[in-house]
């Protein structure tokens, strides 16, 4: 087999992985930007983002509609769990809020077993969808998944980019992450803010998690976690809310996971988690503010 | 306690009045009882030592701290249980201590902020011009981070981001903090441009000579309680009375 046409077929398999943990770690950034949080919950919104486009075709729905509709359903859950749940703990002590947010997580995912039971369902896609591109005689291989994965990501990031910086909500929205207190005083209406920051978050991660579904055929209550803590570290490794960061961080992950099967010697793979916490560790020891540190200057 | 009060001029209308207010950190105890009052077109300075509450009425006034008793109206409506943006959104804007300027956010988007509550943005543009003809510098450096600004910048920039509200009442927390004396001056030449204007201000300053300079009428606080009130004029001819109120010697 061509090197070149190799190395192809990894890179495009770590940019639509990367994607799924981009996805989700800048609504874990966001959030954090603004609330000083970490929405452990926020897992959950892809197990919701998935539950929802399985019962909306159930309902009948054809896919793009259910697919649509599945990310609507992920947003609106984030904005209910920080009005119930995350509102009424706002400012409260770092220890009460990493609580509530773990206390959303566990309820929210009962909840998936008590609806859904904790047996993994099968996620059915239309069959397109399953069809491999194959170029240079399938020496590069991609399935239809991995060609929607990267062009919807690209696309939600199109919007996210546009939105921060031109609109009025998303330039409130970097001005409350950046100083909560002045934002107030500029007049930005920071619980609607903070609604936005939740929906678009939330969102993302349904998006991701109708992704994740699609790719792994299966759905499940606790299907959030494991990518949960992936986007916990890209978060880390491109500076905790910093959005670009968070970005920067899904795509270096993804590669390294791709990377570190493909291109090591096959006894090395089995500690591809272990690797990636290993950096986790290591950033968090050397370089806590991440790639993109944006160090707070104080002037006095 | 409060001497040297100004007769009330006929014709002039208080905008600002703040009665009994008592304000608590916790058990703590910030201010313990302040009336006062600012009318339109005046600019009234609140003098007194670290700590004596300055801050905390400004942030009062503009919602971020609920106060534990009294009242605080502007244009005649309770203001004190009113969230910040609509206290914006009625017309005060309020220039913190330490400029507080969004530091990763360019100057020109700062000053979009600034405008952020207001309901007519047609003249956004327009009013940004205003800013940078008072201060040409923050033209130059529209496109730059508002973070590497220099101090002196920076609080040209948190002053301009107060403007663009369009404000009927300026609160500004020491405009002149940590600033070189030549920056001081050149603000306070600002700062009376506005006057001039007829923009009304409740200045929160520790420089007294530079404050008294610009006020009309001042409040001397201490330990949360008003020490010395009056016209600046004669505040200014007592300057020892002004610094026995704020060390708390009576004289
Ligand atoms: N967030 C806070 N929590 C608890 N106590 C506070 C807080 N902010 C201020 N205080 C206390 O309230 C009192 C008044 O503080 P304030 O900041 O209003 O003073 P100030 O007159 O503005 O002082 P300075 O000139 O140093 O800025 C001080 O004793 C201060 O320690
Ligand atoms: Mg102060």
């Amino acid at each position: 087999m061509n090197t070149g046409f190799y190395i192809a077929q990894q890179v495009i398999n770590a940019i639509s992985l990367g994607s799924l943990y981009a996805l989700v770690a800048i609504g874990l950034s966001m959030v954090f930007g603004i609330l000083r949080m970490t929405n452990f919950a926020h897992g959950d919104m892809m197990m919701v983002g998935a539950f929802g486009t399985l019962v909306l075709g159930w309902l009948g729905l054809p896919f793009g509609l259910a697919f649509l509709g599945g990310i609507a359903i992920g947003a609106i859950a984030g904005v209910i769990v920080e009005r119930t749940a995350y509102r009424p703990v706002r400012g409260s002590a770092d220890v009460t809020l990493l609580l509530t947010s773990l206390a959303v997580t566990y309820i929210l995912e009962n909840l998936g077993i008590l609806v859904f039971s904790s047996s993994p369902r099968n996620f059915p896609i239309p069959d397109w969808m399953n069809e491999a591109l194959q170029f240079y005689d399938g020496q590069i291989t991609f399935t239809q998944i991995n060609v929607a994965t990267i062009v919807l990501t690209a696309v939600s990031l199109g919007f996210l980019g546009w939105f921060v910086t031109r609109t009025d909500a998303g330039l409130g929205m970097r001005a409350a992450a950046e100083d909560l207190g002045a934002a107030q005083l500029v007049g930005l209406d920071v619980n609607k803010l903070i609604i936005v920051a939740f929906a678009i978050a939330s969102g993302f991660a349904g998006l991701a998690g109708i992704l994740w579904a699609a790719q792994s055929g299966i759905v499940e209550p606790d299907m959030g976690f494991t990518p949960l803590l992936k986007a916990f570290v890209a978060a880390i490794i491109g500076g905790f809310g910093s959005i670009a960061g968070a970005l920067l961080g899904g795509y270096i992950l993804g590669a390294l996971e791709v990377f570190i099967v493909a291109f090591l010697p096959s006894e090395v793979s089995p500690y591809r988690d272990a690797i990636v916490f290993a950096l986790l560790i290591a950033f968090l020891l050397f370089r806590p503010n991440g790639l993109l540190n944006r160090t707070q200057e104080v002037k006095l | 306690m409060p001497r040297l009060a100004p007769p009330l001029a006929p014709g002039e209308e208080t905008i600002l009045s703040v009665d009994g207010l008592k304000v608590n950190y916790g058990a703590v105890a910030a201010i313990r009882g302040i009336s006062l009052d600012v009318k339109a077109g005046e600019v009234v300075a609140l003098l007194g030592a670290n700590g004596a509450g300055k801050s905390t009425m400004l942030r009062t006034i503009s919602g971020l701290i609920r106060p534990r008793a009294g009242a605080i109206s502007f244009a005649d409506e309770r203001i004190d249980r009113l969230p910040p943006a609509r206290i914006v959104r009625l017309g005060i804007a309020h220039s913190p201590e330490g400029r507080r300027v969004f530091g990763s956010l360019s100057v020109a988007e700062n000053l979009r902020l600034g405008a952020a509550a207001r309901p007519d943005r047609s003249t956004m543009e327009a009013d940004r011009e205003g800013v940078y003809a008072l201060f040409p510098r923050l033209r130059e450096r529209m496109g730059q981070a508002a973070g590497t600004l220099s101090g002196g910048e920076q609080q040209m920039l948190a002053l301009g981001r107060a403007l663009m509200a369009k404000p009927k009442l300026l609160l500004l927390d020491e405009p002149s903090l940590g600033l070189a004396p030549l920056v001081i001056v050149s603000i306070f030449k600002t700062l009376a441009e506005l006057k001039a204007q007829g923009v009304t201000m409740l200045l929160v300053e520790q420089n007294i000579t530079t404050a008294l300079g610009l006020a009309d009428r001042a409040y001397v606080l201490r330990t949360g309680e008003i020490a010395l009130s009056g016209a600046a004029s004669e505040l200014r001819a007592n300057y020892e009375e002004v610094a026995a109120a704020y060390l708390g010697a009576r004289g």
